[in-house]
């Protein structure tokens, strides 16, 4: 199944007005020699067989295992509406806004997605998506190093470690010095912090929550930069942010995250959502599309995208970012959800998360063998200490249907007996319950 | 229409949330609290619904109208390939699952497939191994980038230079230089359309680290000496580098590994159909030859000679992570469907099929509009408004006059070397109908240009703005609504 129109008639009259006798002549240009051999490629196949197929290998994943994994990518409630906006094909069949008087519905979209977040924020400014939360980070060190003309990055050790990883991929060619501050009771280390910064310094990068799930207030260390000539650069949670202090609140000058919260279903590892706001004193350096609102020839309300003097296709080797295909579509589901939501709506989901993860941390810190890691607050995740390797322990109860946290051994050597373990509003109590008296099972009889 | 922030009404809503069913009752401590809720909308679902299905009509889509926007390849998505995405076994997939101790078990299907797709992109593109997961073609331009330097690293070669035709994506010259490398820009021969091997000749030498070219580049046009530029970019080991933009063209006719490129990337929402979304999702894979093969991001994804799948980290060559995980997966998931859809057979009617509605459109215009390279074009044709421009009527004008008789606009002023540039890109999915009334257009337009150019000048009047007011835009800087 090809999907081509043209019959085997209508082929024949337009090679006819091409003046080509036949359609390899079309491809004369290719040589001789690299026409390729036979294909080892299957024919293909009908929609039937296909899907059959494809439905036998979804079915091989364990997807139905009740889930306590986060790790900054989390089994957040989408109402049915998200699904029926985001599958209108007059969205999801349009390329880049570039002929904005037919592309109103994904600019005024973009828009208020930017609004949306800038609101949740109190940011300025939000771009319309970058890829996700970790190139949303090594975005936003790469501004700050063109906006203070430094080359030194400070990094709290509360950073997702995959988005750390990230960082020094993305950088291993370019002349960019990173240093890492380890956290201190769980929270970002003031006094080490604020010991690393200098005069060379262009950025701190902060989590709040960090990757232990605690939550921080980086005021303080936001001020501290100011005074220095430092940008202070925070990832943060969305769905956190309707009960949380915001970025905009703690004097951040970058905020980006992760937007898979907002109605993005987890579909291992993608297609998620980077976002990023900043102040508009900054959004010159700011990577991305950008829409803004203006008027058309008759006076009425429009949108387009704005400052392209930034991006790759204007300025090409001095664009601000190669960023060309954001996540546009991923954008619109977190506005779709962001407004289902609401005001009131996303500060119930956030409580409701935080309240079954201290009910799930209440019952952890019943068993006798475990150990609740409590020397900072936290909002929906937190890391529990065991009496054996949590991998080894997640293992068993991933056999008995529950994917119990992800165990943070695999990237922190000296935690291998610690396991963070995130909590949704989609958790029951029931579920939290036979969370616990599982673990206990599962710890106490080997 | 109205900013849906101006809908709000005080506490009204739009979902319904389960009830705590937890006994505790904690809010978060006052320092760490936010003093303000973030002003979001209040609107039932309804409310919702109806403000986006609106928004949703005030756009053209490939579903809705043809789109021959060149360089994009706005071909016909499968719904089918929708529905396998959405499928709860993949969509409700934790990434960190398989990271968990013997967890690749628990995503077999998810793993097959990514292992799978490499595969058969390994069969397509002639490369030896791949990576899924860049999750753009301008991520896959860097992370190939990425490999090159660390090519040359660890060979001790000190390369500071990528040479770039003048005709390519922004893209290219971009993510160049975000690599870290000087871009040296290629002139196009005015003649034939693509770049000179002799004048490539006189700029390669040992600061070169890589050549980026597009084959078929941007102007329509293969360039037939690829098999000499290779070799002259192997002579100085530079790599060369094949950006599948304009893959469609050629799939099943030509592979950039047979023609000795040593990194490619792909485009999946180009040539294998998955949709745009308006501005991404999309996915870049990169190939790449065996030579390079060590310095693949990882995760890798391997079988296991008991035929399981699983997460390989064994690579201390590795450029490391460019994604958190394994790409953006549900849009691979649509390209692997759509491959096993169209099999070699169907990907050879793809690329015939999109070079002949090319071709065709590009003889039927001839007469009313200029062709600066006359002569067979692959996936698009690149024609020029520069005779009606000496009317007053440029490019842009009748990009919105067709607005206005219901076609998407070509891309206009692309490539950049070319006066009035409209270039076209019909794909193969549309039918010989569509073409006919597209060329009915354009010719009908012709005509307005000379004898009614205000007509031209005006439009569109058919959508729900006109014309923009650019500069508006850029100096008030009104990015949120208030």
């Amino acid at each position: 199944m090809s999907y081509v129109a043209n019959t085997a008639a209508q082929r024949e009259a337009m090679l006819a007005t091409c003046g080509a006798p036949n359609l390899e002549v079309l491809f004369a240009d290719i040589p001789r020699e690299l026409k390729p051999r036979a294909s080892r490629l299957p024919p293909g196949k009908s929609e039937q067989e296909v899907l059959a197929a494809m439905t036998a290998l979804a079915s091989q994943n364990y997807s139905h295992l009740t889930n306590f994994v986060g790790g900054g990518f989390y089994d957040h409630f989408i109402p049915a509406a998200v699904d029926a906006i985001a599958g209108r094909s007059e969205f999801y069949t349009a390329y880049t806004p570039y002929q904005p008087e037919l592309s109103q519905g994904t600019l005024q979209a973009i828009y208020e997605y930017q609004s949306a977040m800038c609101r949740l924020t109190d940011m300025e400014v939000s771009n319309a998506s970058l890829y996700d939360g970790g190139t949303a980070l090594y975005e936003a060190c790469q501004m700050a190093i063109r906006a203070t003309q430094r080359p030194k990055i400070i990094v709290d050790g509360g950073v997702n470690p995959i988005y750390r990883q990230m960082l020094y991929c993305y950088t291993a060619n370019l002349s960019i010095d990173f240093h890492e501050v380890p956290v201190s009771h769980g929270q970002s280390d003031r006094e080490r912090v604020f010991d690393a910064l200098d005069s060379t310094t262009a950025a701190v990068v902060l989590q709040n929550p960090n990757f232990f799930g605690v939550i921080d207030d980086h005021t303080d260390i936001a001020q501290r930069c100011h005074a220095m000539g430092i940008l202070a650069i925070q990832s943060v949670y969305p769905i956190a942010l309707a009960l949380l202090k915001s970025p905009g609140e703690t004097g951040i000058d970058i905020a980006t995250g992760e937007g898979q919260s907002l109605g993005l279903p987890l579909s291992f590892g993608g297609p998620y959502l980077g976002f990023m706001a900043t102040s508009k004193n900054l959004v010159r350096k700011m990577p991305g599309r950008l829409v803004g609102r203006t008027v058309d020839n008759r006076g009425r309300q429009g949108f387009v995208l704005t400052l392209q003097a930034r991006e790759q296709h204007i300025r090409r080797e001095k664009a601000m970012s190669n960023i060309c295909t954001n996540e546009a579509l991923c954008a619109l589901r977190a506005h779709a959800y962001l407004s289902l939501m609401g005001k009131q709506g996303l500060k119930e989901v956030a409580s409701l998360c935080l309240n079954k993860a201290h009910y799930a941390k209440e019952r952890l810190k019943a068993i006798p063998e475990v150990k609740v890691m409590e020397s900072s607050p936290t909002f929906n995740e937190f890391t529990v200490r065991l009496p054996i390797d949590a991998a080894e322990a997640a293992g068993k109860m991933i056999e008995l249907g529950i994917a119990p946290g992800f165990p943070l051994g695999r990237y922190y050597p000296d935690m291998d007996n610690y396991l963070l373990v995130a909590v949704t509003e989609k958790r029951t109590k029931y579920e939290i319950g036979a969370f616990a008296e599982t673990l206990e099972h599962v710890l106490t009889t080997g | 229409m109205e900013i849906i922030f101006k809908k709000s009404v005080q506490d009204r809503k739009g979902v319904s949330l389960p009830a705590l069913d937890v006994p505790t009752m904690i809010s978060v401590e006052k320092k760490y609290g936010r003093t303000r809720d973030a002003d979001l909308c209040e609107l039932s679902e309804l409310d919702v619904v109806r403000h986006f299905t609106a928004l949703s009509r005030c756009n053209f889509g490939v579903d809705t109208n043809f789109y021959p926007l060149g360089s994009c390849t706005m071909k016909y998505n499968p719904k089918v390939c929708e529905k396998i995405a959405q499928l709860e076994g993949f969509c409700s997939l934790h990434p960190l699952l398989p990271q968990l101790r013997r967890g690749g078990m628990l995503t077999q299907g998810a793993l097959a497939v990514l292992y799978e797709l490499e595969r058969v992109l390994c069969e397509i593109s002639g490369m030896d191994a791949f990576t899924l997961q860049p999750m753009a073609g301008a991520h896959g331009e860097l992370t190939g980038m990425m490999l090159v330097a660390a090519y040359h690293r660890d060979r001790g070669n000190v390369r500071t230079e990528v040479l770039i035709p003048d005709e390519a994506h922004g893209t290219n010259p971009s993510s160049a230089a975000i690599a870290g490398y000087r871009v040296r820009s290629v002139p196009t021969n005015r003649e034939t359309g693509v770049i000179d091997l002799a004048v490539l000749e006189t700029m390669i030498g040992p600061q070169t680290a890589a050549i980026m070219m597009t084959n078929p580049n941007t102007l329509g046009i293969f360039n037939s000496q690829i098999g000499k530029i290779a070799e002259c970019a192997h002579r100085h080991d530079a790599l060369l580098y094949y950006d599948g933009a304009n893959l469609n063209a050629v799939v099943g006719k030509f592979r950039p590994g047979d023609a000795d490129f040593d990194v490619v990337h792909i485009n999946l929402h180009k040539t294998f159909g998955t949709p745009h979304g308006g501005g991404g999702p999309g996915a870049g894979p990169v190939g790449v030859k065996k030579k390079l093969e060590e310095f693949l991001p990882i995760s890798r994804i391997v079988k296991r000679p008991d035929n399981t799948y699983s997460l390989n980290y064994g690579y201390p060559k590795s450029i490391g992570y460019i994604a958190p995980f394994y790409g953006n997966f549900g849009v691979c998931l649509k390209a692997y469907a759509y491959i096993l859809l169209l099999g070699h057979d169907g990907l050879a009617e793809v690329s015939d099929n999109a070079v002949l509605n090319a071709n065709y459109v590009m003889a039927r215009l001839k007469r009313s509009f200029d062709v600066p390279f006359d002569r067979t074009c692959m996936h698009e044709c690149v024609i020029s408004a520069a005779r009606q421009a000496k009317n007053g009527v440029n490019a842009l004008d009748i990009a919105k006059r067709l607005i206005d008789l219901g076609f998407h606009p070509p891309t206009v002023y692309f490539p950049l070397i070319v006066k009035e540039a409209l270039m076209i890109e019909p794909t193969e999915t549309e039918s010989k109908e569509t073409l006919d009334a597209f060329v009915a257009a354009m010719e009908a337009i012709a005509v307005e240009a000379r004898e009614n150019p205000s007509l031209l000048h005006d439009s569109p009047v058919s959508t729900p703005v006109g014309r923009l007011d650019e500069v508006k835009a850029a100096r008030d800087m009104d990015f949120a609504f208030a």
